[in-house]
Parts: structure tokens; C-alpha cells; sequence
């Protein structure tokens, strides 16, 4: 390998390579050819660095300076100054909101400070298309270990003892769910990895996919060596291009590197991998109806038992687990069961990645040890709530989850307390609202979502989840009454308890919480048809202070509807009958002169 | 059945397709996945070839296509509009850009413009939290929009 002087990393996470990133790297290149440098700088498209709300983030090593919010344009001044002459770019610098320091090593930002990348631990540090820079971080180790050193049995004892569980949202423990699979004797076993990432605003796997392929790949081959598996799938979502073909390169590097195929490090052991895709059904992400959408049918859960570990794909005894829990397993192989359980609380090990997203200061993909609280993730991590406004909830467990409040915000991130609390850990969707979000709304938001999902199999969630909305939407119209929300307790206990798989038993969740934790909101809708977040069209108008308003007229030109009128320097008026609420004009109005009712 | 035919070449095409994936039932959603990449969409005539040269019942293939949301049986415009409608986006009114976009287009959800110059969608999360909310016009991500950037985004495609 050649020996550059300078690593300049673009980050290509999906968030930084809409704003453009490709284009930085292109001009980076561009300039380096330019000025002959190609054989001391080299320009890698790494994997997420997780700061998407700075971004796009470019990091130069060995230095280690941050850039944050780059533009294309800025890679003239990045080689002129950082490269050439050694001075850091100090324009393109994180500034600490607190400080107003600039900060160039991300070690020191808030951001990271209370961060522990272990699934992470190779994003935004590699160059994912490189079997070589993985390898050299360690990559594919853990694999030499299990197949030289290890029995099956042993290897399986390790991942028990560590005490992983599912990352994909119930918490299954790892090393059980791989025993029952290894107990089950066949011609032919499977390892599926489960990449059909569906929550709406999570992309945990796909950053792991897109920024450290490898682990994936090792993982499986691991977990195929532990309960005799020859033959491993990832069922990835087509909407994933990038972490497709990112895949698909790790994969035939792998096999070129005699580290999928035949006979694999001369041990004996035959293990491949081939890619399935999903078609866009969250639904999918449960076990049973992954395997039948792999097989080329509609992807309609079964009952279980039988579990996978029995009968699964094609009825071979099949292992399915979460991107995240596979991206666990070979660093929890290197470095021992003991390290591992020694991070996160008592019955929740390790790390957990989250999106977190919504109106909060700084979103992005973040890694903490469990028993994290939530109060040290939304503010500390978080950096708090977007234009100072005051934190309402979080959402936890996108449609499966709940919405947790300020009560809960010191409660410790794990699977069993985030339960206690009323919500589930999920996939790791993490979304924060403040008071402009009504909560009606929110759960009427997730209903209609499965709604739209649910495959239709089963009644009480195919009938009783449509009705559920129906109430909701009833009440985010101020036609709801009180004891439309005793029946909505009524449907989601016998949806709960009915329901055939864990898209219909969870479904309910984000109703029952936000009616626990919100009750008053809900109240407020029924009786005083009032929406405090300003959310519910039907029970909002918008009124121009007669006072206020200085006749300057740009609320009449923003409005689409022309309902505004009124006299040049004379106060305006809206006329109600043919607003559409749009909130265009309140936006616009200087002057604070328009009011929501 | 089947009004229009299909051009010998779109036969041949998907006939390739079926045979690279040795004409078996169990890989039609693979076969699904290169046909729709090719034409855009999946016409009944289309799903009828398919099941035809997989020996599988039409009614199995049309249960695939309605069932899994990424499958179309209608032509998108020439500028396909998605919305993101995940939670992060719409926390953050989302709902409000997808509102000024059917109205700038005069279409509902899922709707093509008469021209067939655009249409109208929504989606589940692009994984570009950061710049809620997102819409995209074919490939292109469009980032932290309002309802007054509609008309800014539009004017790009008027030639």
C-alpha cells in the first residue's frame, strides 16, 4: 500500500452525500491532481460519522481536524491551507454553542463526549470499499479465532456469556437463539441477516452497512461456524443502494481474500452469502415474514412455534438476526465475553446505536452504553431542544414504541425500563418533539402508518387498528367523544392480546402512551375542541390582530388562497371561509401579528 | 386479458430475465425487481408474461406487486416527487410541503401530472434525519423544506 501523507475523509452517509458530498470529494480530487499530490493526499468516501446535523463532515488524519458543514467549494481552501501550507481551516471548524470555542478534534465536543462506538467502531474510518483498511483495523480477527482455536459450542458459550441480545427491538439473548438453532440437526442450515430496516426515521443498519460492511459479513460467518451453518443471506431493502453495493464489494473481497468460500483459512469450513431483497414492507422485518418474502411469497408472518430455529427458510433450521447484533459479535470474540458484559447495565449489555432526529439541536447517529439516560442523550449528546423551545417527548421505538415525557427523561436506556416506562427500545429510532407537536396527532401519525402496513392476515390488526384511527382522526377533528377514548383503551388490550405477530402487539403503543402520558391533550380535543400545539387543523383558525398589524401586506401576497384582505397601511383581515390553514401568512408576519386559535 | 400488447423486445427482456433466474417460481420478486427497474412500473400484460414463463398463477404475481409498496402498477411521471413522510420529517412539517405540492400541482398522493411531467409520492425516511424535511425529485434529496420552497424546487424542472 502506498504511504500518503494526508487521509482527507468525505463522509458518505446518506445524509451527508444529499448535501452534496460526492461533489466535495470530486473537487478535492480535482484540485490534488492539479497541484500533483496524489501520491501524498488520498480522498476516501467513508461511512457516517454520525454529526448529520453538521454535516457534510469532512475529517483529515492523521491530524484528526473535524470540518463540518463543507461545501464544494470549500476544497480549494481545505488543500490550500490544511495541506499545503498546515494551517486548519478555522472557518470550517465546530463551534461549541457554550464556549463559542472552535473545536477541531471531535474527542472534545458534546456531541461525543458521552458516546462509545463498539458496533460503530469502524464507521467513518475506513474506507468501507477496502477489504484491506478493515483488515487492518481488525476485521475478520475474531473469524481466525472461532475457526483456529474455538469449538462451535464454545464459540456460541461466548456470546451467551456476554449477554447480547437482539438489537433489532425485543431483546432476545443472541447466544440462546443461536443454541436452539445449533441443536436442531439438518443437511442444510441458515444465517439470514435481518437489513429490512423499516422504522420510519431510523438508519442504524444502513449506516453500519454503508460505513463497515465487513463486520457484517464476519459476523455471519461466525455465527455459521457456531451452529453449522454453510449458507448465509442478508435480506436488505432495495430502497438501501449504496449499502447493497457496499455489501456486495465487501462480499466478493471477502471470497477473492479466501474469507468466504471453500474451505475457508484451510479449516475446513464452507460458508458463502448471498443478498435478497425487500420490496418495502415493514412487515418484513418480523422473522417469519422475512423468510416467506425471501422464498418469493407475500411477506405474511406465521405463528410461531414453529420458530425459525426449527423450521425457517425453505423449512431448514434458520438463525435470523439484527444488522447491529451481527456488527456486535466479532469485536465480542476478540475481545471476550467478560469485556463486553462489563459495559451497559445488569440485564442490558453493550451499546446501543440510535437515530436521533426531530427538534433537536444536533441530529445524528449516536452509539451510547446501555443505562445511558434519556435526559443525557437529548441534552448532553443532543445538545437540547432546536430554537430554545421546550422539550415535550420522545418517541422511542418508532411504531412500536411510545411516547415518554419529562418524567421519564432520568430513566436509564435498557430493554426492561424503556418496557416498565410504557415504550420499547426498538430498532433505535429516537425522535424528540417539543410543544409544537400535538400528541394526537403524533398517535394518529403512527396508526395510519400501520394502517398502511399491516399485511391484513390477521383481524384485530387489520380491523382493529383501522378503527382505532378512525377514532383518532374523529378527535384531531373535534368530533371525538369521552368515551371514544375509553374505546380506544378497549381496542388496543384486544389488539395487544390478539394480535397474530409483533407488528399488531406493539401497534397499540403509541396510542395507550400517549394517552397515559398525555391525557390532558387528548382531553383538550374532545371537550374544549382545542389543539394546543396548533397541529389540528380542524380546530385552529388564525386571527390578524387589528392592533398589530401594520397593513404591510405580505401576509395577503404569501397566501395562496387570497383570504386576505385589506387596505394598503390598514389592518388586514383573514376570511375563514376560504382559509385552508396552510400557516403561510403566520410564518411570514413580522410583526406577530397573527394569532392561531 | 390483455389489451395492449407488448413489444417483441420487452418480451424478449423479460423472457432474459426470467431465464437468468432459471424460470423459478420462488425468485419472482427478484425477477420483479429487474423488470420494474427496466419499464418503471409493472403493467397487468407484464405481470402476466411473468407469471407465464415463471409457471406460476397471475393471481400469485399480482399479489406480490399490490402487496409490497416499492412495486407499481402505474407510470410515474417523468420527474417522480417523494415526500418523506418518516417521523423525524414530519415532526418537523413535513406534512406542510407535501400540502403546498399537491396544491402547486393541482394532484393528490400517488397522482401524475397531466403532462406526465410529475408525480406525487410519499416515503418512509431517507436517512437524511439531519436535514428534515426531505423531499426528492428523482434522485435528487432536497433538504430542509417549506412550504415556501415549493415553488423554487418546481421551477427547476420547467424547461
Amino acid at each position: 500500500m502506498a504511504s500518503y501523507k494526508y487521509h482527507i475523509l468525505v463522509c458518505g452517509g446518506t445524509g451527508c452525500h444529499s448535501s452534496q458530498s460526492n461533489v466535495i470529494a470530486e473537487r478535492l480530487n480535482e484540485i490534488i491532481a492539479d497541484k500533483h499530490l496524489e501520491n501524498d493526499v488520498k480522498v476516501v468516501a467513508s461511512g457516517c460519522f454520525g454529526f448529520c446535523e453538521k454535516g457534510p463532515i469532512v475529517k483529515i488524519m492523521p491530524d484528526n481536524t473535524f470540518y463540518v458543514g463543507v461545501k464544494p467549494e470549500d476544497a480549494d481552501i481545505i488543500i490550500a491551507e490544511h495541506i499545503i501550507k498546515g494551517r486548519k481551516v478555522e472557518k470550517l471548524l465546530y463551534v461549541d454553542p457554550d464556549t463559542k470555542k472552535h473545536i477541531s478534534d471531535s474527542k472534545h465536543m458534546g456531541f461525543y463526549q458521552k458516546q462509545m462506538r463498539i458496533a460503530l467502531r469502524n464507521c467513518g474510518f475506513i474506507d468501507p470499499e477496502n477489504i484491506e483498511e478493515s483488515i487492518a483495523r481488525g476485521a475478520y480477527e475474531g473469524l481466525g479465532k472461532v475457526l483456529s482455536d474455538m469449538t462451535p459450542a464454545e464459540c456460541i458459550n461466548v456470546v451467551k456469556q456476554s449477554g447480547l441480545r437482539g438489537r433489532g427491538g425485543a431483546g432476545f439473548p443472541t447466544g440462546l437463539k443461536w443454541e436452539l438453532c445449533a441443536k436442531n440437526s439438518a443437511d442444510q442450515k441458515y444465517v439470514v441477516c435481518n437489513a429490512d430496516e423499516g422504522d420510519p426515521g431510523a438508519f442504524m443498519d444502513r449506516s453500519i452497512m454503508e460505513g463497515d460492511p465487513h463486520s457484517i459479513v464476519e459476523a455471519m460467518a461466525i455465527c455459521g461456524y457456531s451452529i453449522g451453518a454453510t449458507k448465509g443471506l442478508v435480506y436488505i431493502r432495495a430502497e438501501y443502494p449504496l449499502a447493497i453495493k457496499r455489501l456486495q464489494i465487501a462480499i466478493s473481497q471477502a471470497r477473492e481474500y479466501g474469507l468466504l468460500g471453500k474451505d475457508i483459512l484451510g479449516s475446513g469450513f464452507d460458508f458463502d452469502i448471498e443478498l435478497r431483497y425487500g420490496a418495502g414492507a415493514f412487515v418484513c422485518g418480523e422473522e417469519t415474514a422475512l423468510i416467506h418474502s425471501m422464498e418469493g411469497k407475500r411477506g405474511e408472518p406465521t405463528f410461531k412455534p414453529p420458530f425459525p430455529a426449527v423450521s425457517g427458510y425453505l423449512a431448514k433450521p434458520t438463525n435470523v438476526n439484527n444488522v447491529e447484533t451481527f456488527a456486535n459479535v466479532p469485536i465480542i470474540i476478540t475481545k471476550g465475553a467478560e469485556w463486553f458484559a462489563s459495559i451497559g447495565s445488569e440485564k442490558s449489555k453493550g451499546t446501543k446505536v440510535f437515530a436521533l432526529a426531530g427538534q433537536i439541536n444536533n441530529v445524528g447517529l449516536i452509539e451510547v452504553p446501555m443505562g445511558t439516560t434519556l435526559r443525557d442523550i437529548i441534552f448532553e449528546i443532543g445538545g437540547g431542544i432546536k430554537n430554545g423551545r421546550e422539550f415535550k417527548a420522545v418517541q422511542t421505538g418508532g411504531p412500536s414504541g411510545g411516547c415518554l415525557t419529562k418524567k421519564h427523561l432520568d430513566t436509564p436506556i435498557d430493554y426492561d425500563s424503556l418496557v416498565a416506562a410504557g415504550s420499547m427500545m426498538g430498532s433505535g429510532g429516537m425522535v424528540v418533539m417539543d410543544e409544537t407537536s400535538c400528541m394526537v396527532a403524533i398517535a394518529k401519525f403512527y396508526l395510519e402508518f400501520t394502517c398502511e402496513e399491516s399485511c391484513g392476515k390477521c383481524s384485530p390488526c387489520r380491523i382493529g387498528n383501522k378503527r382505532m384511527y378512525e377514532i383518532l382522526d374523529k378527535i384531531t377533528k373535534g368530533k371525538g367523544k369521552m368515551e371514544d377514548l375509553e374505546e380506544l383503551r378497549n381496542l388496543a388490550s384486544v389488539i395487544k392480546d390478539t394480535a397474530l405477530c409483533g407488528l399488531g402487539q406493539t401497534s397499540p403503543n403509541p396510542v395507550l402512551s400517549t394517552l397515559d402520558n398525555f391525557w390532558d391533550e387528548y382531553v383538550e380535543h374532545v371537550v374544549d375542541h382545542k389543539c394546543r400545539a396548533g397541529v389540528c387543523k380542524s380546530l385552529m383558525r388564525y386571527e390578524i390582530d387589528p392592533i398589530k398589524c401594520i397593513g404591510c401586506g405580505a401576509c395577503s401576497r404569501v397566501c395562496p388562497q387570497d383570504a386576505i384582505s385589506g387596505e394598503k397601511k390598514m389592518a388586514h383581515s383573514i376570511d375563514t371561509a376560504k382559509c385552508i390553514k396552510c400557516g403561510a401568512c403566520y410564518e411570514k408576519c413580522k410583526f406577530g401579528a397573527i394569532s392561531i386559535k | 386479458m390483455a389489451v395492449i400488447k407488448l413489444s417483441e423486445s420487452k418480451v424478449q427482456f423479460i423472457k432474459g430475465v426470467c431465464k437468468s433466474f432459471n424460470n423459478e417460481g420462488g425468485e419472482v420478486i427478484n425477477v420483479l425487481h429487474k423488470v420494474q427497474g427496466e419499464f418503471g412500473y409493472l403493467s397487468a400484460e407484464v405481470q402476466e408474461l411473468v407469471a407465464k414463463e415463471l409457471n406460476i398463477p397471475v393471481a400469485k404475481v399480482y399479489g406480490i406487486v399490490s402487496f409490497y409498496s416499492f412495486f407499481t402498477m402505474t407510470p410515474k411521471g417523468l420527474h417522480p416527487i417523494s415526500v418523506c413522510l418518516g417521523t423525524a420529517c414530519y415532526v418537523r412539517g413535513a406534512e406542510k410541503v407535501l400540502d403546498e405540492l399537491k396544491r402547486q400541482l393541482g394532484i393528490q398522493v400517488g397522482g401524475t401530472t397531466p403532462d406526465g411531467k410529475f408525480s406525487l409520492n410519499c416515503l418512509r425516511c431517507v436517512a437524511a434525519c439531519g436535514l428534515a424535511p426531505v423531499l426528492m425529485v428523482g434522485d435528487k434529496v432536497y433538504g430542509s423544506m417549506t412550504p415556501d420552497k415549493v415553488k423554487e424546487v418546481l421551477a427547476e424542472y420547467n424547461d
